[in-house]
Parts: C-alpha cells; sequence; structure tokens
C-alpha cells in the first residue's frame, strides 16, 4: 500500500495584520481594504522558501530514521537558486544519505501537488519512501492585492509503502496555460491579471474540472469525500465551488487565508497537513490544487493515522505567534526597502565553495561526531577527540545534531553586529548528548532568554551576498516550542 | 621543569605615544614616535639595535603583511624584524620575542614595537574580519567582540546565582574607576571622570554590556628596548633595573569552544599563564604580593572576572573587591593605574606594551603624585585575546632592583 507515512507543517513566527498593511498603504491603493482581514505570516529576514520547507520537513520526519528516505522533493515557485539544486539543500539539511533522488519543482503553485504526485509515483516504482517539502514565500508589490493576500508558510508530506496513514488511490490532473499570476526569470514582484477573470476562469471552472474528471475517472462523486481541500482566495469563488460540485461547507476544509494567507505550492500541502491533524480512520480526502491547472489527488486514511496525531502539523505553529507590529520591518526583511545597517552590513563574505564541499555534512545537517572511545560528542566535528582525556584521533562517528536539540549555555543580544532584526543574538548552546557550539538565535527576544533553557535548531539564512547572488544556509537556536509565550 | 627567564632580560627604554584619535598620525608617525621616545630613555642610537619584533593585529587596514612597512618607517639598518600577532596579546608577543632573543643570548639589544592604527578604519569598534577562518564565517555567528565577552556576563550571573543588576553595578565600577585614573593621565585617550549614573544609563551594546563597559578604539604605538642586565649595567650603571620577572602565553584548546567542562564565567587560559607566570617570578601569594596590575579590560566584565583568574579575588568574590575599591587607585592593589583599555585605549598591537610602559614608570616612580603607585614591588601586566571560547591570553610580571 503506497500513501502518506508522515506530515508536517510549517508557519513563521510572525504574522502581520493586515489592517496594518491596509493602514499604511491603503492611501495609495485604497481597495486593498477588501482582503483587510486576518493576518499574514511573514517570513523572518533569516527564512526564505528553502528554510521553511527544512522546518516543515523536520516536523513531518520527527521519529522518522533519515537514512530510510529514498527521495527528496522540493517544490516552490521562490527557490534561491535556478542553478545548484535547491532539494540537494533541503535533503543536507533533513541528514538524509546521499544515494537519493532528489528534484526540484517549480513554475507554477501546483508544483507541490506535482512533486507530491511524483513522489507517489517513485514509491509505487521503486517502494521505500520519498518526502516532499513545499513552501513559498512570493512577494506582492506595496500596495497590491498580493501583499495582502500571500503569505509565507512550508508543508511536507512523506510518502511511504508502509505503515501509511492515508491510503492513495488515485488523481487526475488539467494543465493549462492560463496566465492569471505570471513572473518573468528575473522578475521579483508577482503581476496579475484582472482579478474577476482569475475568479470565474480561473478558480470557478478549473478547479470543478479536476474534480469532476477524478470522479469520473474512479465512479465517484465529489459528496463521497470527507474532506475536500482546495487553495482559493476568493470567498464568492469558493462559495461557487463547493455549490458546483454539490459539496457541504463544513466538508470543506479552511483556507487559513486568515492566519496564514495563500503559502503558494506549499498551501495545498499545508491544508492537508491541518487536516491530518485531525482526520479520523476511513475519511475519504480530495486534495486539489490550483495554478496553470489543477491537479486532484484522493486519499483515504487509515487507522495508523492515530499514531502520527502527535503534535506534528500546523496547529503548533500556529499558536507559537508573535506580532510583526511594523510594516517598515516587513518591507526591510523582505528586501523590499534599503536600510542602513552600517559598515559591518557592507562586509563583504566570499563563498569558497570547495571548503563548503569538504564540510557540506557540517553545515547542511550540523553533523557533528562521536568519539567511539569516550563517547563525547563534538561539534564540529573533530578528528582528534575534544575530550582532553581522551584525544583519540580517528575514532569518530559521524552525528546528525540538527533534531537533538540543546540548551543555552551564555547568550547575549549584540547592538554593534549588523543586522536588519537587531540585537544580533547569539550565544553558546551545549547539545542534548554532549558537545557545544556558538551559535545565532533567531525568533526570540533577548528578554526570552535564559541559561539552561531548552533549545531546537532551526535552518535559516546565514547570510545573503548581494554581489555574487549567494545565499548561504546554517543552523541556528530557537527557544523550544512553547518556551516563549 | 625549564626554569625561565625570570630576571635575566631588563628593560632598558620604553616609549609610549599618546592613544587617540590621531587623524593627523599614520601607523608609520606612531611607530616613529614610540621608537624615539624609546631610544630617548634607553641612550642608544636606533644601530645599537640587533633584532626587532613587531606586534600588530589588524595587518590589511595598518600596514599589511610581514613588518617591512614598520623596518621601511623607521629604516633600521638591515636588522631582522619581525611581525607577530595573537590578538590582542600582540603587543606582549612582540615583547616575549624581544625578550627571548636577549635572554637566548642571540642579541643583547632587542626591541619590541606595536603599533595599531584603528581608526583608519571606519569602524567604531574594531573591524569585521575572518578572525577565526572560513569556515567560521560559514557556521559562525555573526558576532562582535563586546558580544562574545557579554556571554562572560550570563554565564558569571547563572554560575554564582547573582541578579544581572548586581553584576551590573560592579562592572559599573570597574568603568567608573578606569575613568578616574584615565582622567588623570594627559597620554590617555579618554580623560573625562564620568558617574555611575552615566555609566548604567548608557545605550546597551550587547547584553548586559552598555557603551561605558566598552574600552576605546584608539590609535597608538607603544615601543620597549630590552638588554641583559650586563648591558643595562655598563649604560646605566647605578639606575634602578626593572627586570622581566616572569612572562608565560597561554593559548585555548579548543575544550572551551567545544567541550562542556568549562564553566563560561571565566578564562582558562588566565588561569593557566597566570599560575604559571606566578611560579616564574617566585610568588606565592598573588593577593599580597602583587603591588599593582595592567589587565586587559577590553570589557568591564573581562575585568572583572580577570580578578578571580588571576587569583586575585576569590571564585564569585570580585563583584565584592570591586566594590570594595580593592583595585582603585588608592586601594590594596591598584589596577588599571593609567585608565586601561577602557580610558588609556586600545590600538591592539601596542596594548601590551602600553601595559608594561605602565609598570615600568610606576616601578620607577616616575609618575606624579596624584597617578603613582605607592611603593610598588611587582607589576603585572595581562593581555587576553580573541573571544572567551578561543583565545589568547599573556601574564607578564615586572620587579625592580
Amino acid at each position: 500500500m503506497v500513501g502518506i507515512g508522515s506530515f508536517g507543517g510549517y508557519v513563521p513566527r510572525y504574522r502581520l495584520n493586515r489592517m496594518i498593511i491596509f493602514g499604511s498603504m491603503g492611501w495609495l491603493n485604497p481597495v486593498i481594504i477588501t482582503n483587510a482581514r486576518g493576518e499574514k505570516a511573514v517570513a523572518n529576514f533569516d527564512e526564505d522558501s528553502v528554510t521553511m520547507a527544512v522546518a516543515a520537513g523536520m516536523d513531518c520526519l520527527r521519529g522518522v530514521d533519515r537514512q530510510s528516505i529514498d527521495a527528496v522533493y522540493f517544490a516552490t515557485t521562490t527557490a534561491p537558486y535556478r542553478e545548484r539544486q535547491n532539494a540537494n539543500i533541503v535533503a543536507g539539511a533533513l541528514g538524509t544519505r546521499d544515494e537519493i533522488r532528489s528534484a526540484d519543482f517549480a513554475g507554477s503553485l501546483k508544483s507541490g501537488t506535482s512533486a507530491l504526485l511524483s513522489a507517489l509515483e517513485f514509491v509505487g516504482y521503486n517502494g521505500g519512501k520519498a518526502v516532499v517539502c513545499a513552501a513559498d514565500c512570493r512577494l506582492g508589490k506595496m500596495a497590491s492585492t498580493q501583499e495582502m493576500v500571500f503569505g509565507d508558510a512550508g508543508a511536507a508530506i512523506m510518502v511511504s509503502d508502509q505503515d501509511v496513514i492515508a491510503e492513495y488511490k488515485g488523481s487526475f490532473s488539467v494543465s493549462h496555460d492560463f496566465v492569471d499570476h505570471l513572473r518573468g526569470a528575473n522578475t521579483k514582484y508577482d503581476r496579475m491579471w484582472e482579478e474577476r477573470w482569475i475568479r470565474d476562469v480561473g478558480y470557478q471552472q478549473f478547479i470543478p474540472q479536476a474534480v469532476q474528471g477524478l470522479c469520473a475517472k474512479y465512479g465517484l462523486s465529489p459528496s463521497d469525500f470527507d474532506r475536500i481541500i482546495y487553495p482559493c482566495y476568493y470567498g464568492g469563488a469558493r462559495k461557487n465551488i463547493n455549490k458546483v460540485l454539490q459539496v457541504e461547507q463544513e466538508k470543506v476544509q479552511d483556507d487559513m487565508l486568515a492566519t496564514v494567507g495563500d503559502s503558494g505550492s506549499a498551501h495545498p500541502l499545508l491544508m492537508l497537513a491541518a487536516a491530518l491533524e485531525n482526520a479520523r480512520p476511513g475519511e475519504k480526502i480530495l486534495l486539489v490544487s490550483y495554478g496553470s491547472g489543477c491537479d486532484a489527488l484522493w486519499f483515504e486514511v487509515t487507522d495508523n493515522i492515530k499514531k502520527m496525531q502527535d503534535g506534528r502539523g500546523v496547529s503548533r505553529w500556529l499558536a507559537r505567534r508573535a506580532d510583526l507590529d511594523n510594516y517598515q520591518k516587513y518591507l526591510v526583511w523582505r528586501g523590499m526597502a534599503p536600510a542602513e545597517t552600517g559598515i559591518r552590513g557592507e562586509t563583504d563574505k566570499e563563498t569558497r565553495w570547495s571548503l563548503v564541499w569538504r564540510e557540506h555534512k557540517a553545515i547542511l545537517g550540523l553533523w557533528g561526531s562521536k568519539c567511539r572511545k569516550c563517547g563525547t560528542q563534538q561539534y564540529p566535528p573533530q578528528r582528534l577527540c575534544i575530550n582532553p582525556d581522551c584525544q583519540a584521533l580517528d575514532e569518530m562517528d559521524p552525528v546528525y545534531l540538527a533534531d537533538k536539540g540543546g540548551t543555552v549555555f551564555t547568550y547575549t543580544g549584540d547592538m554593534l553586529a549588523a543586522s536588519v532584526n537587531p540585537p544580533a543574538i547569539y550565544g553558546n548552546v551545549n547539545f542534548n548528548g554532549g558537545g557545544r557550539t556558538l551559535m545565532d538565535f533567531t525568533d526570540c527576544t533577548v528578554e526570552d532568554l535564559s541559561v539552561g533553557m531548552p533549545v531546537e535548531f532551526s535552518f535559516r539564512i546565514k547570510f545573503y551576498d548581494p554581489k555574487r547572488d549567494i545565499t548561504n544556509y546554517f543552523w541556528k537556536a530557537v527557544p523550544a516550542v512553547g518556551e516563549v509565550k | 621543569m625549564a626554569e625561565g627567564i625570570r630576571d635575566k632580560v631588563v628593560i632598558l627604554g620604553m616609549g609610549c605615544t599618546k592613544f587617540g584619535e590621531r587623524w593627523d598620525a599614520g601607523s608609520d608617525d606612531l611607530l616613529i614616535e614610540a621608537l624615539t621616545e624609546a631610544l630617548q630613555d634607553a641612550g642608544i642610537e636606533k644601530k645599537d639595535i640587533q633584532a626587532a619584533w613587531l606586534g600588530i593585529h589588524i595587518d590589511e587596514i595598518n600596514i599589511g603583511k610581514g613588518a617591512t612597512y614598520a623596518s621601511g618607517a623607521l629604516h633600521t639598518p638591515f636588522i631582522p624584524f619581525t611581525r607577530v600577532d595573537n590578538f590582542c596579546a600582540s603587543g606582549t608577543e612582540a615583547f616575549r620575542g624581544a625578550t627571548y632573543a636577549v635572554a637566548s643570548g642571540a642579541c643583547e639589544i632587542a626591541l619590541a614595537i606595536g603599533v595599531e592604527k584603528l581608526k583608519d578604519t571606519g569602524y567604531g569598534g574594531l573591524p569585521d574580519s575572518p578572525a577565526f577562518g572560513q569556515e567560521a564565517v560559514l557556521i559562525g555567528p555573526n558576532a562582535t567582540a563586546p558580544g562574545m565577552f557579554a556571554q562572560l556576563a550570563t554565564a558569571y550571573a547563572a554560575k554564582y546565582k547573582i541578579p544581572m543588576d548586581k553584576l551590573k553595578e560592579a562592572i559599573t565600577h570597574v568603568s567608573w574607576k578606569s575613568h578616574q585614573n584615565g582622567a588623570k593621565n594627559p597620554r590617555a585617550h579618554l580623560r573625562r571622570a564620568v558617574t555611575k549614573e552615566q555609566i548604567m544609563g548608557a545605550p546597551m551594546v550587547a547584553y548586559p554590556l552598555g557603551l561605558f563597559d566598552c574600552c576605546g578604539v584608539s590609535d597608538g604605538s607603544a615601543a620597549a628596548i630590552v638588554c641583559t642586565p650586563e648591558v643595562f649595567k655598563k649604560l646605566k650603571p647605578n639606575e634602578p633595573m626593572v627586570k622581566v620577572k616572569a612572562l608565560q602565553i597561554s593559548v585555548s584548546s579548543g575544550e572551551e569552544a567545544m567541550f562542556t567542562r568549562w564553566d563560561g564565567a571565566g578564562i582558562i587560559t588566565t588561569q593557566t599563564a597566570s599560575r604559571k607566570a606566578y611560579e616564574e617570578a617566585g610568588i606565592k601569594d598573588p593577593r599580597k604580593e602583587i603591588s599593582m596590575m595592567e589587565v586587559h579590560d577590553c570589557f568591564s566584565i573581562t575585568e572583572l572576572v580577570t580578578m578571580e583568574d588571576l587569583g586575585i579575588s576569590p571564585p564569585g568574590g570580585a563583584p565584592e573587591d570591586i566594590l570594595s575599591g580593592f583595585f582603585d587607585l588608592d586601594g590594596q592593589i591598584p589596577c588599571q593605574p593609567d585608565g586601561g583599555l577602557k580610558c588609556f585605549g586600545h590600538p591592539i598591537g601596542a596594548s601590551g606594551i602600553r601595559m608594561i610602559y605602565e609598570m615600568y614608570n610606576q616601578l620607577l616612580g616616575r609618575w606624579p603624585e596624584d597617578r603613582a603607585v605607592k611603593n610598588p614591588k611587582f607589576g603585572l601586566t595581562h593581555n587576553l585575546g580573541g573571544v572567551p571560547t578561543q583565545n589568547v591570553c599573556s601574564v607578564a610580571i615586572f620587579g625592580v632592583d
């Protein structure tokens, strides 16, 4: 049986109330008031689609042996690299083997479900496990509808041929060169055609087309499904789609527009993760994506679901929130407005790729080493054991530290260091199980921290080199979820 | 056990420029100024120097690599001139090079000179640099010196269960005292006494360190000419002789940064170097025998933990000693009588030699009464370079006969 083995979600900590956007930009485009309900999730200054995909993947793979993963697929329309496989950065962070299949899925908002279908087909053909990590971090111009609607998030689905929590039953796809939203190869901001057309011809025709196609293919009716999941940020269109499909409102999964916003490629999978958090055995789930067409996927929940309803998913991330009470901060974090970060912000940091390759395990996966002689865990990986009483040479086994967590040993909040989210918070962290390292902290304030408090590790942008268009990633410490109120 | 260098090397002459924002002076001007004073004090000519060591840390901005900038600026006559860099201990490292050369018998008169021209960097504070290598750029935090040293405070407060506002009170006294001393010193960079309220109320630089918890960033140069006791007696018969009693360096093993044994509330290298230095100098009880100190107060919290690391204050006892005035100019062991890094300033490569300059002149009783330490016997200098988890410490002890 092939299907979903696990699921995970990620919503960044900061939420921007849409009335703050309207309050700042309504003077330019008063009509954005029509979308000024609720809040949208905003990636921290050190987050992007890769980091959010990793965060969702970490959530999804809790308790899963990383060495058992056979394929890693990354879906997004906001990949940091056009050449350098983004999925391999994600895979490296997740601590998978080198001998895996990897691929980037891009180009449309249905890339998340395209990746999921490929994963299902991979596992159906080869067996094993494949994980799909999707995330998006799309930008609309100031005072645009897109700025109001778009939110940042990630979602991950692991496909497996064993112990599945939701069996994959079938799919149906439609593909159209329907250009409602567009970004050229060198464009930063989304551009859209008239919204009435997108609503009436796009969402209201293609989603029913995909659902009806799937139903016809398998002899089903939309009302046979217990949950129907599809993204559509037009409230009126959702009502019409439900009416056309003759499905009751309560069977339709909440679109999280009021809490997250439209998270692009990740959004169908994010909604699926939210649905799986409280799905019951036997439920039939219909998952539909939208963007240059639609993919429709049919799943049936199994008894195994209860084992995975352990806190993974979306709810805990939604609960872990902080107000981003400042529109200008949002602009600076997203690189939409130049900000003075002083001479330290001008430091040229060149990336030496041969060094990065040599150390890629330690950098991407926070792999340390553990001494076979004395058992001491250490980071970065050492050849000579760091234990002064041991100092064995070349007696190390690699150890994946990214999911180990740790405790705060020392910390500070530095106003001198260049940062677009000052103070720069960093300190020494003791890994659970041994070893210590100095690292940046994020998603917290200095006041949140204390010596000895538990932290988790989160994959983040270490620095961006604007001269060479290089995004470097590394792990940062964040207070363990639940630690910061 | 090696016998060390106690009493084998003496100071023949020293020079030190005014530290500060020397907008009109380049590294070459500063070097010339320090050496000229040192030669006059020593009563020798440049051609009498047989070997030289240059201490400098931020080389790219100041003088590039090697020591040829210095030898060219000073027109030294084709003698060996070696540049040394060991973070903030670079000045003392240069002094060690000269001292070891004399102690070994390789030469009789040697020069140690340090310089740093920080005010051409464009930075407030020290410039960014990949000081710990390229891998650290990829995995290390976006850190500055105050942020790295500030962590001593969070660890110290946690270890000794002392509330942060109490600790802040003690480190405020550290800076207050140095400003008192610096105000009296015409060569110091910062010459204004400040109130404790000003210190406490200053903007935060790196929690819990405020602006006045951080030392001055300065331009300056200092020079020491050292020789054998025999040469000194020949050149300066009947004059008191300042001798090197001990000179020890200790460098981190990596344990602090990666192993979980270190408590984070003190500096292992300072503990190591000072114990070796006391042994070399024959000092049994430093709290009783040391007369005065110039320590590496890059930040007020560094000075606080250093008092314990040097074995002057008991573990956890530095705040009490500090607040009781033990280290004030009129206290039992005056610390930073010249104002310290805090107020005299911190041109990195020059700082170690500047500290020795202060001890040397105090031991010779050359300073006016308002800033003279009474009847000093042993003076101690201490440098700490790098960051608390990865550092270089030097401890030197000087005495007068």
